[in-house]
C-alpha cells in the first residue's frame, strides 16, 4: 500500500457573492496517492467539521469527469495540472510530499461566486437559451436512418459536442471569453445536417447572448484549448466566426 | 389496498394504441391553464418537460444542480437499444420486449414493457432529429453494438458518452422552451415534499440550495423523475447528488414504493482502492463485447497477469455460459465475479477484483480499431488506475449501479396518489428484477417523450382548469413548517461523527447484507443494525454551517437520514422475497449450478410497500400486485 504524504492548502474563502474572500490555509498530512483532488477536499472537511469547523464548499457530481459541475483552479491553472481532465479525475499522485496548493474558484464577472469555490455559471444556460438547439417538436422527428451522415462529419460534431459545460475555458482566458463553450455547440449543430435550418439564426443569437452575460472578446490566446477537460479544439471558435460574419453580412 | 395497474384490455401489441385511441384530451387553447411540476432533469424530466410545453402546459422544472445538463443521466456511457433491425439480424420489437421481459427474471408488467419496446425507435428518431451525433458507419448510417442479455445489435450509441449526448439533446429542447416561456426553470432547488389538497397532489416544497429559502409550488399534476437510489449504499457509480429524498418523501404522503430490494449491481468497475474512497467508477458494460473476463486458476498467483499462460486462466464465463459468454446479463456476470473472489482467485491487492482482457481483441481488430471504439473509457481507466490497459489487462469488480425498484407507478405511470406521476428510474415500472443493458436511456427517454405526455393529458382532463388553492393554503404552510423543523433538529445534534462516517457505515451494512447476495439472517442483523445506527445518527451526528446559505452538508444530511428508512425498508423487501429473481440473490434459493431459483407460484408479484412511520422501527405493510403473464411463458433464465 501506498504511504501518506503532506501537502500545504490554501483555499477561496467567501461567504457569498457580496462578502470579502480570503485565503484560508492548513496542512494536511494524510494524503494519498490513488485519491481524487475532490477526495483530498473531502478529507480536508472531515478533518475541519471534526473540529467543528465549517467545510468549504466545493462543486461536483458525477466524480467521473462529465457532468462539468468540478471547476477548481488549482495553482492558477483551471482544473489542474493535467490538461485535457477535470479537476475529479486529477489524482494525488500528480503531487508530492510537501506540495503547496493553491485552490481558487474560476474567476470572471459572469461566474459570480456563491460561497467559497462554488460559483454561478447560469449565463452558460441562457447562452443556450438563445438558440443552442434545433427546434424539433416531440413527435415530429423523421425515421432517424432517412438522411446519411459523412462519418467524418458526424464524428467531428461528437467531438465539439462533448463539451461539459464547465466553464474553464471562461476561467483560462486573459478576457473571460465564453468563446470556446459557445463556439463549440454552434460547430456541432452547423455540422449535422438536422442544424442547418436554424443556423444563421442561431450564431447571431448565441453570439449575442454571451456578450450580454458579460463575457469578454476572444483574442486568441488558445488558452482555452489548453485546460478544456474534452480538448475542443479552439477550431470551433472559428467556425462561429466564420458562420456570423456569413450571418450579418449576407 | 387494491392495486390497480390499469392495463388496457387487449392483445399485447394493439394495448398502447388502443390506449391512445381511447384516452381522453385537453385541447390546446385549454393546456396552458394547466400548470405541471416535474421534478429532475434527467432523460425522465428533461424529455417530459420540453414535451409537455411543447404541446402549451405551462411546466414548472426543478433541480439539484447548477444547470439540468448536469443531471446524473449525463453519465451513461454504453448506449440505448432499440428496435429498429438495422443490422437486419433478426431483431424486433417482440424480441426487445421478450428479452427486457426475461432480462428481468419475468418480475416485470408485460404491458409496460411492450410498451417500452415499441416507443424504442420514435426515441433514435426524435434524438438524430435534434443533431445527437450517433456513431455511424461510413454509409453514413447509424451504427450499432450489442449489449448483455440480448443476441442482436440494437444498442445505439454515441462514443462512450451516450448519455451525455442524449440528456445535452433533451436539455436544448428544454431550454428553447425556457426562452418560449413554457417552462419555469428553477435550478440548485430541492424538493423536501410533496403537498397534498384533498387526495391529489397538488404541489412541492422545496429549498432552494443558495439562499436556503423554504418556498412552495402549486400546480395541476406533480411527476418525481429524480433517478434512482443506490447511493445507499455509499459507494456506488451513481452521481454523488443522486438520492432517494424526493421519493421517499411522496412514500411518506402515502405513495408505495415497490420491489426496493431490486438493485442492480454491475459488474464491471473500478475496484475500491481505500477508505477515503468516495464513488466508483463504471467502466461500460459494452467493454464485454471485446474483452474477456479472466482469473488465474491457481488461488494466489501473484505473475504478471501477461505472463500467466492460457491454460492456466480461467475464463469463467465463457466455460459456464457458452453461448451468451462474456455478454451474459449483468446481474449473472456480477454474482460470477463475487463467486470466483470468494473461492480467493481475485487478483490485485484487495483479491476483490477479476480481469477484462483485451490482448485478444487488439490482436485481431488492431489497437486503433479498439482505440476508436472504447478509447474514452481506456483513458479514463488508465487515468484513476495509473495502469495501461492497451497492454495490461484490466482489473475490474462489481459495484452498485441502478435501482430498479422505485415508487409503485400503474400503466398511466401514475402512483396510487392521484396527480402524482413517476418516470425514469424513481419508478420501479419497466426492468423486473434485473434491468439490460441501454434500457434505462430507453426508458427515461420514452416515459418523457411519449408516455408521460399522452397519459398526464389523460389524468388533466378530468381537473377542473384553473383550479388554485394557492400556496398559502394549510397543506403548504404545515409541509414548509415540516421541512423547516427538520432542518433545525439536524443542526443542533450538533454532535460528534461527521455525516459522511454515517453514510459509509450505513453503505457498509448494506452492501455485506443486502447486496449481490442476501440471506435471512444477514438480513435480519441488518434491520437491527440498521436501527441501532440510525438511532445514533439523531443523536450524534455533526451537521455544519447554517441553514440561510449555501450548504452542502446539510443536503446530504437531509437525505441520510433517508436512506436510514429505505435502507430497512430494502432489508424487509429481501427478507419477504423467499426466492431468487434477477438480482435478488437469496443464498437459500438456488439452482444446483448456483443460479437463481425463482418461486412463479408464490412470488411472481411485486410488492408496493405502505409507509406507517418510524419508531425505533419501520412500520410498513406490503401490498400485492399479481404479475399475469399471458403473452410469455414463464421460464427458467438460461444463458448458457
Ligand atoms: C455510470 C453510469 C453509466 C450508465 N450507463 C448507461 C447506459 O449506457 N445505458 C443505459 O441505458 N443506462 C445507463 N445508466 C443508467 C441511466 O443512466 C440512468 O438510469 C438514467 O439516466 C436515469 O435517468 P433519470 O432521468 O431517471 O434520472 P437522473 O438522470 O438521475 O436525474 C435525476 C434528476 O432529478 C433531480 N433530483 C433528484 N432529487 C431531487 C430533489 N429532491 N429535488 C429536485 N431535484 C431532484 C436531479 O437534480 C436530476 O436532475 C448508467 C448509469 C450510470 C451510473
Amino acid at each position: 500500500m501506498s504511504k501518506d504524504f503532506t501537502v500545504h492548502l490554501k483555499y477561496w474563502r467567501q461567504n457569498g457573492p457580496d462578502a470579502k474572500g480570503f485565503f484560508e490555509e492548513r496542512t494536511l498530512n494524510t494524503v494519498n496517492e490513488h485519491m481524487s483532488f475532490l477526495e483530498m477536499l473531502d478529507v480536508l472537511n472531515e478533518e475541519l467539521q471534526l473540529e467543528g469547523k465549517e467545510p468549504v464548499e466545493f462543486d461536483y457530481d458525477c466524480r467521473e469527469g462529465i457532468c462539468g459541475c468540478c471547476n477548481l483552479v488549482i495553482n492558477g491553472q483551471a482544473h489542474g495540472p493535467k490538461g485535457g481532465t477535470p479537476t475529479c479525475q486529477v489524482h494525488m499522485y500528480n503531487y508530492k510530499d510537501g506540495d503547496t496548493i493553491v485552490i481558487e474558484p474560476p474567476r470572471a464577472a459572469a461566474f459570480p461566486v456563491i460561497k467559497d469555490l462554488v460559483v454561478d455559471r447560469s449565463a452558460f444556460d441562457r447562452i443556450i437559451e438563445a438558440g443552442g438547439y434545433v427546434s424539433v417538436k416531440t413527435g415530429s422527428a423523421e425515421e432517424a436512418n432517412t438522411h446519411p451522415v459523412e462519418k467524418h462529419k458526424s464524428d467531428t460534431a461528437f467531438d465539439y459536442a462533448t463539451c461539459i459545460g464547465c466553464g474553464a475555458c471562461v476561467a483560462a482566458c486573459p478576457n473571460a471569453s465564453a468563446s470556446l463553450f459557445t463556439g463549440a455547440k454552434i460547430a456541432h449543430l452547423g455540422l449535422m445536417p438536422q442544424g442547418e435550418v436554424e443556423r444563421s439564426k442561431r450564431v447571431v443569437a448565441m453570439v449575442d447572448q454571451m456578450e450580454a452575460e458579460g463575457f469578454g472578446d476572444c483574442s486568441n490566446f488558445g488558452e482555452c484549448e489548453a485546460v478544456c477537460p474534452q480538448e475542443i479544439s479552439i477550431s470551433a471558435i472559428a467556425e462561429m466566426r466564420k458562420d456570423y460574419v456569413k450571418a450579418v453580412f449576407s | 389496498m387494491k392495486l390497480d395497474s390499469k392495463v388496457p384490455e387487449g392483445p399485447l401489441e394493439e394495448k398502447w394504441s388502443e390506449y391512445k385511441k381511447n384516452m381522453k384530451l385537453v385541447a390546446p387553447n385549454n393546456r396552458r391553464k394547466y400548470e405541471v411540476i416535474i421534478v429532475g432533469t434527467g432523460l425522465a424530466g428533461g424529455a417530459a418537460a420540453a414535451s409537455l410545453a411543447e404541446m402549451g402546459y405551462k411546466v414548472k422544472s426543478f433541480c439539484i444542480q447548477d444547470s439540468a445538463r448536469r443531471a446524473h443521466s449525463i453519465a451513461a456511457q454504453g448506449g440505448i437499444n432499440a428496435a429498429k433491425n438495422y443490422p437486419n439480424d433478426g431483431d424486433s420489437i417482440y424480441r426487445l420486449f421478450y428479452d427486457t421481459i426475461k432480462g428481468g427474471d419475468y418480475r416485470a408488467r408485460e404491458a409496460n414493457v411492450y410498451r417500452l419496446a415499441e416507443v424504442s425507435n420514435n426515441i433514435i428518431d426524435q434524438a438524430v432529429a435534434q443533431g445527437v451525433p450517433f456513431a455511424r458507419e461510413y454509409s453514413g448510417l447509424l451504427a450499432n453494438r450489442s449489449f448483455g442479455g440480448a443476441q442482436v445489435s440494437r444498442t445505439f450509441y454515441a462514443r462512450g458518452q451516450t448519455g451525455q449526448q442524449l440528456l445535452l439533446g433533451a436539455y436544448q429542447a428544454m431550454m428553447r422552451q425556457v426562452q418560449e416561456g413554457g417552462i419555469e426553470y428553477y435550478t440548485r432547488h430541492e424538493m423536501l415534499d410533496v403537498v397534498m389538497i384533498d387526495g391529489q397532489a397538488r404541489g412541492i416544497v422545496t429549498r432552494d440550495l443558495v439562499s436556503g429559502e423554504i418556498k412552495s409550488f402549486e400546480a395541476d399534476a406533480v411527476i418525481l423523475a429524480t433517478g434512482g437510489y443506490g447511493n445507499v449504499f455509499y459507494l456506488s457509480t451513481n452521481a454523488k447528488n443522486s438520492n432517494a429524498t424526493a421519493a421517499w418523501r411522496a412514500h411518506k404522503k402515502g405513495a408505495l414504493f415497490a420491489n426496493p430490494c431490486y438493485v442492480q449491481v454491475h459488474p464491471t468497475c473500478i475496484p475500491v482502492s481505500g477508505d477515503y474512497q468516495s464513488k466508483l467508477t463504471l467502466m461500460s458494460e459494452s467493454l464485454r463485447n471485446d474483452g474477456r473476463v479472466w482469473v488465474p486458476r491457481k488461488k494466489g498467483d501473484d505473475r504478471h497477469p501477461n505472463d500467466i499462460p492460457e491454460e492456466e486462466r480461467y475464463y469463467y464465463l465463457e466455460e459456464r455460459y457458452p453461448s451468451f459468454g462474456n455478454l451474459v446479463p449483468r446481474d449473472v456476470a456480477s454474482r460470477n465475479a463475487k463467486m470466483v473472489c470468494d473461492d480467493g482467485l481475485g487478483v490485485g491487492e484487495t483479491g476483490l477484483a477479476v480481469y477484462l482482457d483485451f490482448r485478444d481483441a487488439i490482436k485481431r481488430d488492431g489497437r486503433d480499431t479498439i482505440s476508436a471504439k472504447y478509447g474514452n473509457l481506456f483513458d479514463m481507466y488508465a487515468n484513476i488506475t495509473g495502469e495501461n490497459p492497451y497492454e495490461r489487462p484490466m482489473r475490474i469488480y462489481p459495484a452498485v449501479h441502478y435501482t430498479m425498484g422505485g415508487l409503485w407507478v400503474d400503466y398511466n405511470l401514475m402512483t396510487n396518489i392521484p396527480g402524482l406521476f413517476s418516470a425514469g428510474e424513481a419508478n420501479f415500472s419497466d426492468h423486473g428484477a434485473n434491468r439490460l443493458g441501454a434500457s434505462a436511456l430507453m426508458q427515461g427517454l420514452s416515459d418523457g417523450y411519449f408516455v408521460l405526455p399522452a397519459t398526464i393529458g389523460n389524468y388533466l382532463a378530468d381537473v377542473k382548469p384553473g383550479t388554485r388553492y394557492g400556496t398559502d393554503h394549510e397543506e403548504f404552510k404545515k409541509a414548509e413548517a415540516e421541512a423547516q423543523a427538520e432542518i433545525d433538529k439536524l443542526l443542533n445534534i450538533k454532535g460528534k461523527r461527521t455525516i459522511i462516517d454515517f453514510h459509509r457505515t450505513l453503505g457498509k451494512i448494506v452492501w455485506d447484507k443486502i447486496g449481490i447476495s442476501r440471506n435471512k439472517e444477514g438480513l435480519e442483523e441488518a434491520i437491527k443494525e440498521i436501527q441501532a445506527l440510525r438511532e445514533e445518527f439523531w443523536t450524534n451526528v455533526f451537521v455544519p454551517g447554517d441553514k440561510n446559505n449555501y450548504n452542502k452538508y446539510l443536503e446530504y444530511a437531509f437525505r441520510l437520514a433517508d436512506y436510514f428508512e429505505l435502507a430497512e425498508l430494502m432489508a424487509k423487501d429481501a427478507l419477504q422475497r423467499e426466492e431468487s429473481c434477477g438480482c435478488h440473490l437469496r443464498e437459500e434459493y438456488q439452482t444446483e449450478e448456483g443460479e437463481a431459483l425463482r418461486n412463479d407460484k408464490d412470488f411472481a408479484y411485486v410488492a408496493a410497500w405502505e409507509y406507517q412511520g418510524v419508531n425505533g422501527e419501520l412500520k410498513t405493510t406490503m401490498h400485492k400486485e399479481d404479475l399475469n403473464f399471458e403473452f410469455v411463458e414463464l421460464k427458467q433464465r438460461s444463458y448458457k
